[in-house]
């Protein structure tokens, strides 16, 4: 027989200091699902998440589409931006929650205008991608909340090594001291380091080759 | 000019910015003729049987037969799917994106032919959130297919539906895993699930469903436009076709190149990527990304690049990404940078990889700060031992067979590495 059955915590078999559960036992009623009316949604937000849950079978797979949309509206997840997402979902706000915290894009915190993610992983490290991400950081230091400079795992540009994605464009290679050329660039409104930018990039293999004609 | 070493099938004309259109598809490389061909002309069982002769091996790391892959979903009248695997986030990968931003049609072509092939009316390209720009191509290509009539309701006048979203992943990749991959398009968090059922049989939303690599379907229009024998041309008896492999790290010319299956692997990695930086000597390399078991120079460099084998040398070919460590590099300091990034993306359902990647970090970090002790090799050797195989998807095993492979082939650089730390504990 458990210790706990039948008596809850009132037991005096349980093993939990009855002073760890004071004041813990769940005094709300479950969270439910959010009217479109108790929430203060957008018009344009709530358009964009129908047609989104529009391109899918169930509804549901429109979860982090539109999260993406709610962080585009308000720079991050914010609680009542997820609340009215989950008001046109019809979710609970909870689901919408566990999705967002799972996924390392999405923010439920509060993060700057400009979003840099440093790639940290093995390609990026051995080419000097621990010290970009330290260049970065000094660079914005001291600034106002407008930078958001984290390390990040593999980017998926390892032939750009050390990279950084830049408010979701990817630049690189990177010399550590174009850290402070970009901030300067953004907080400008100018076009961040043109030359990097991964799409304008020839093949490798039509570069020159190492030790040939050019090389 | 593209190096003469390579064999540009799927990146040809890759070079030419107008391929991302679908004029410039149609102009350079014939376009979405295979498509039409397949719709008005060919059965199901004919794209199936030319694929299952090709020997096409998945592209995304595990290397299953594609044609057999799409043969084990069920018939009859039912709601089945096609996922596109555009997760790609195994550290050392990056040739889904070249393909994706290079030749968006050619990817879209294979998914309505092989969505043919699996007799799926739904399709999706499951993109990873961090390629933005990948996905606005993809967006402007999948619109432009719609436009001329190669997606949408009765398909070139032949009765047949497809409908294709570019879904975005919002970063994790466990993503990649083909069960979570279905669970973080159904709108849930990325967790692997339990297999079987396996998800030809029941997969997204609880249907049949094909899932295959950016470069699978990518290979998908050639093969049925010029038939399995001249896909069988390039490459090996076991390993036929060409390879989008990309090789990063301590390389002059990292990028992707594009080589028949069976090269030699010096080749590779001295010849098209330019060998190590000047003034340095190439240690070991990961052969199939960040999850391979890694291989001395001395072990691999002359070994030909196929499935097979690096298979039989003990590792693996996965995605086709070399990650090339040179002799300034500290192998302590690489398994650790390994095991934290599978250690942060762990999704923490299995307890073997929550916790042994977890432990594994921290007993890593100890190496490295000089707080370790010979003994504590063995026990990060038999952690590892005690992930494999234990959990319901590979991603504790991608950390461990790499890790593993370091310790036994280095164990001699990790305890100088433990004997010289500063903070070293006194034997």
């Amino acid at each position: 027989m458990s210790p706990v059955d039948g008596q809850g915590i009132d037991n005096p078999k349980l093993p939990v200091d009855p002073a760890l559960t004071e004041g813990r036992v769940p005094d709300r009623a479950p969270q439910t699902v959010p009217e479109l009316h108790e929430v203060d949604c957008p018009a344009e937000l709530r358009e964009r998440i129908e047609e989104l849950m529009s391109r899918y079978p169930d509804r549901h797979s429109a979860s982090i589409p539109a999260l993406w949309a709610v962080q585009e509206r308000y720079g991050w997840c914010t609680p009542e931006g997820i609340r009215q997402a989950a008001a046109v979902m019809r979710v609970t706000p909870a689901y919408l929650e566990s999705v967002a915290s799972f996924y390392d894009l999405l923010h439920t915190e509060p993060v700057g205008t400009h979003r840099i993610e440093v790639c940290t992983n093995i390609s990026c490290w051995m080419r000097g991608g621990d010290r970009l991400l330290e260049a970065f950081e000094a660079a914005c230091e001291g600034e106002d909340a407008d930078f958001f400079v984290t390390g990040f795992e593999c980017l998926g540009a390892c032939d750009i090594a050390p990279m950084a994605s830049i408010d979701q464009r990817y630049y690189g290679p990177l010399e550590a001291a174009e850290a402070g050329v970009a901030i300067e660039q953004l907080r400008a409104g100018a076009e961040v380091l043109p030359e990097k930018a991964l799409l304008e990039r020839p093949l490798a293999g039509d570069t020159p080759a190492p030790g040939g004609h050019g090389g | 000019m593209a190096d003469p070493r390579e064999t540009r099938v799927l990146l040809e004309h890759a070079e030419d910015p107008a391929l991302r259109t679908l004029a410039g598809y149609k102009r350079l490389v014939g376009g979405y003729a295979t498509q039409e061909k397949a719709y008005r002309e060919l059965e199901q069982d004919e794209i199936l049987s030319e694929l299952e002769d090709s020997g096409l091996r998945g592209r995304g790391g595990a290397g299953f037969s594609m044609g057999k892959k799409a043969s084990f979903l069920p018939r009859g009248e039912m709601q089945k799917y096609l996922c596109c695997n555009a997760d790609e986030s195994e550290p050392g990968a990056f040739k889904d994106r070249e393909l994706m931003q290079r030749n968006p049609h050619q990817l879209i072509e294979g998914i309505a032919i092989a969505a043919l092939a699996a007799d799926a009316g739904h399709a999706f390209i499951f993109i990873r959130g961090e390629y933005a720009d990948q996905a606005d191509i993809l967006d402007a290509a999948v619109a432009e297919a719609y436009e001329a009539g190669y997606l949408g309701e009765n398909i070139l006048g032949t009765h047949r539906d497809l409908e294709l979203v570019v879904h975005r992943g919002a970063g994790a990749y466990i993503c990649g895993e083909e069960t979570a991959l279905l669970d973080a398009l159904e709108g849930k968090r990325g967790n692997p699930r339990l297999k079987p059922p396996f998800p030809a049989v029941q997969g997204l939303y609880g249907g049949p469903t094909l899932i295959n690599n950016v470069e699978t379907l990518s290979n998908v229009p050639r093969i049925v436009a010029n038939g399995a024998e001249w896909f069988r041309g390039f490459g090996t008896e076991q390993s036929p076709g060409t390879k989008v492999v990309s090789i990063s790290g301590g390389v002059r010319r990292p990028g992707n190149y594009e080589v028949e299956l069976g090269m030699s692997t010096r080749e590779l990695v001295e010849g098209l990527a330019g060998g190590p930086l000047p003034g340095r000597e190439l240690k070991a390399f990961f052969p199939g990304g960040s999850s391979s078991p890694v291989l001395t120079a001395e072990e691999g460099l002359d070994l030909p690049y196929s499935f097979e084998a690096m298979a039989e040398a003990g590792s693996m070919l996965g995605s086709g990404s070399i990650i090339v460590a040179d002799d300034t590099v500290s192998i302590p300091h690489l398994a650790l940078r390994t095991a934290r990034f599978y250690h942060h993306e762990s999704c923490g359902k299995c307890t073997p990889c929550r916790e042994g990647t977890n432990w594994t970090a921290k007993m890593l970090e100890r190496v490295v700060r000089g707080e370790a002790t010979p003994m504590d090799l063995d026990i990060i050797a038999s952690v590892q031992q005690n992930i494999i195989g234990h959990c319901l998807c590979v991603l504790g095993d991608s950390m461990a067979m790499p890790v593993a492979a370091m310790v036994r082939k280095f164990r001699e650089e990790f305890e100088d590495v433990m004997a010289s730390a500063p903070t070293a504990v006194a034997a």
